[in-house]
């Protein structure tokens, strides 16, 4: 801990949220630190600069190696905290992120370096090999510790940003070293004691208990892991159903207090219905981010007739069925087809409404695209309408006409009026 | 589909014609986990004058569901899509033995307040005989019930849209080319219905009996169960065939 990288003494200035929570825990920082986050946490805690925590620190290691005692007690005791303490806000995203590139940046890999030459200095100073044989095997068997300990640091951080998918190869490796080097440790310990000729016997017996007590707990350990892994899963499941809580909340109920205030025009109580069916529809049933955005323009053809579709009916208050068939980008001759379109809807919805729902077809075949509108009202004869009544003839049919597509009208013997519309595509580059 | 149109096909079927279509009964189990739909479906049921429909049985989840169906015997089983214990699929895989009984088959209409094209093939695949949203009215409904209990298909538009989007995008592969796909005429009846023409409207402009219009649509349920190749592997897979 000699030396902050620069990024931090630019961005840790102390500054006080104004908005900060009276009583303040101290965390260990996971963000931003260069050993185990507790100058950075302290920092934070204290409100003081990052470096003069760290400097502070550093006297301490050289004054009989005090600081590093400290810091180890501070390390193991407190527990980690997302984010410095400064800036809470952004940390979670921030730390995310960080954790999923994780790399030793070069600040870390410089405060482990000076950490080892301090640590040699104060080897040399005390002359410690000489002086006590176990200190170096217990030394070995701290280093094993910290580095098993910072493992659990780790999955217990990830665990806080519940990120599932962590590299499960790293950690293993660590947790591998740190009993290795506790092993060594002990095993010095015991060559030290000058036990060595029993050494193997040890050994064996050891690893007679350690399989042992494999045998007798795997069991449990995979079902604890694997309870665990649900209890996560049925989190995720709560927040969803909470989502989904909130939005019929909001949207749902609202419309039905709207429909009950408004329970004497059947009318208005069908439009409302009819639009909040479709929301939740869209909201239920479409992929993620759709449905959402309904005041963007429209790029696909299917998109353009299910907005024409919902606007007319919601301006009308009568039902309007839509099926797509196919789907391609919406071009100008297309367009002028959903022009013509919803005009042809709107016909439907103010003179046929009467008699149930409207049909639009639309189907995207090659490059032909072909629409239908069909109502079930009384029909329509195109003839009887007067000259002066460009309605029909001029949004329907001519605009069709002019962009090179067709228009049909006729009356269905059935009852109701069907309005067909066929196009070709403009662009072939689009092709299916 | 217009409801009296729909009524006087009823009357055009061969050995259920006129007046005896009236004085038949058709036994319906109702599966639904909400009790108030099932309530208001017997309301409708019982509003459109047509008494011909009886519920015998109702049921709320997979297991309710075929104890009810066992024990009854119904000829047209209402079911919903979205169901506590394995949905609508799961009770039709386990109704497969029933759905195919020579003598007094069950068959299955899909009644769902969704409309999302996976909900909807899944219970087609699943050997359900129609698929109607719950926005129908009680008169379409008996309809609907009536024409799957003869043994036909009722087909929403919406369902009809989604075969055609099936097959219009499934025209790369050319694996399934010499599996049955449908013909041009299934498919320009399929195009009327998504249209949302009536069965008897499609008859009139095809200039076709309504009998061939219905064995088209069936035509269609039967290829659609099985489309190609990959999905007859699939679907072997799924029951532990292979």
């Amino acid at each position: 801990m000699t030396t902050a990288p620069p990024r931090a003494e630019t961005s840790y200035a102390p500054a006080p949220d104004p908005d900060d929570p009276p009583v303040r825990k101290l965390y260990r920082s996971a963000d931003g630190r260069l050993l185990g986050g507790v100058a950075r946490g302290l920092a934070g805690h204290l409100g003081l600069p990052v470096s003069w925590v760290r400097i502070v620190f550093l006297a301490l290691f050289m004054a009989d190696g005090m600081g590093a005692l400290l810091y180890a007690a501070f390390w193991f005791f407190v527990p980690l905290g997302v984010g410095g303490v400064e800036h809470r806000q952004p940390a979670p995203a921030d730390a995310r992120r960080r954790l999923l590139r994780h790399r030793p940046d070069k600040g870390q890999v410089f405060a482990l370096i000076a950490l080892l030459i301090g640590a040699s200095i104060v080897a040399s100073r005390f002359q410690l090999g000489q002086a006590d044989g176990y200190l170096w095997p217990v030394l070995l068997i701290g280093a094993g510790v910290a580095l098993v300990w910072r493992q659990a640091d780790n999955s217990r951080r990830a665990q806080w940003l519940e990120l599932g998918r962590r590299k499960a190869l790293l950690p293993m490796v660590r947790g591998a070293a740190g009993v290795l080097l506790v092993g060594v440790g002990v095993t010095g310990i015991v060559v030290l004691q000058g036990s060595v000729r029993h050494l193997g016997s040890v050994l064996q017996a050891a690893l007679a208990v350690v399989v042992g007590i494999a045998l007798l707990a795997g069991p449990y350990l995979v079902r604890m892991t694997q309870d665990l892994s649900e209890e996560r899963l049925m989190r995720i499941r709560a927040q969803e159903r909470a989502e989904v809580a909130a939005h019929v909340h909001d949207s749902v109920l609202h419309t039905l207090t709207l429909i009950q205030r408004n329970a004497d025009h059947p009318r208005e109580v069908a439009r409302l219905a009819r639009a909040q069916e479709r929301e939740l529809r869209a909201w239920l049933y479409k992929p993620e981010g759709r449905g959402k955005e309904e005041d963007e323009e429209p790029a696909t053809l299917a998109e353009a007739v299910r907005k024409a579709a919902a606007e007319v009916e919601d301006d009308h208050g009568v039902p309007i069925e839509v099926v797509v068939v196919g789907d391609c980008p919406l071009d100008e001759p297309l367009g002028a087809q959903m022009q013509a379109a919803r005009e042809a809807m709107v016909n439907a919805a103010k003179y046929g409404g009467e008699g149930g729902a409207v049909q639009v077809f639309a189907e995207v075949e090659g490059r032909t695209v072909f629409v239908s509108v069909r109502d079930r009202g009384p029909g329509f004869d195109l003839d009887a309408v007067p000259e002066d009544r460009m309605g029909v003839r001029e949004s329907i049919i001519g605009r069709m006409e002019r962009h090179g597509g067709t228009a049909r009208l006729r009356s269905a013997p059935e009852g109701g009026t069907v309005v067909e519309l066929e196009i070709e595509r403009a662009a072939p580059e689009g092709e299916i | 589909m217009s409801s009296d149109g729909a009524q006087r096909d009823g009357a055009e079927q061969g050995e259920t014609g006129g007046e005896a279509a009236e004085g038949r009964t058709v036994r319906v189990v109702l599966v639904d986990d909400h009790r108030m739909f099932r309530t208001g479906v017997q309301a409708e049921i019982g509003e459109t004058g047509r008494t011909g429909v009886e519920v015998v049985g109702e049921a709320a989840d997979v297991d309710q569901a075929l104890t009810i169906i066992t024990a009854t015997r119904p000829e047209v089983v209402l079911l919903d899509v979205h169901l506590p214990g394995g949905g609508g699929v799961e009770v039709l895989r386990r109704c497969a033995a029933m759905m195919t009984d020579a003598e007094r088959p069950v068959r299955f209409l899909a009644l769902s307040v969704s409309d999302a094209a996976e909900d909807v093939i899944g219970v087609i695949r699943g050997g359900a005989r129609g698929y109607v949203t719950k926005t129908i009215t009680g008169t379409d409904l008996v309809d609907a019930i009536f024409r799957v209990a003869d043994g036909d298909a009722v087909f929403s538009p919406r369902l009809a849209g989604f075969v055609l989007d099936a097959f219009a995008s499934s025209d790369a592969p050319p694996i399934d080319e010499d599996l049955d796909r449908l013909t041009q005429r299934e498919r320009e009846v399929l195009r009327l219905i998504a249209r949302g023409y009536a069965y008897k409207e499609i008859a009139k402009q095809l200039f076709i009996s309504v009998k061939t219009v219905e064995s088209h649509v069936s035509a269609v349920l039967r290829k659609l169960q099985l489309s190609n190749r990959h999905e007859l592997t699939r679907w072997a897979a799924a029951r532990r065939l292979v």
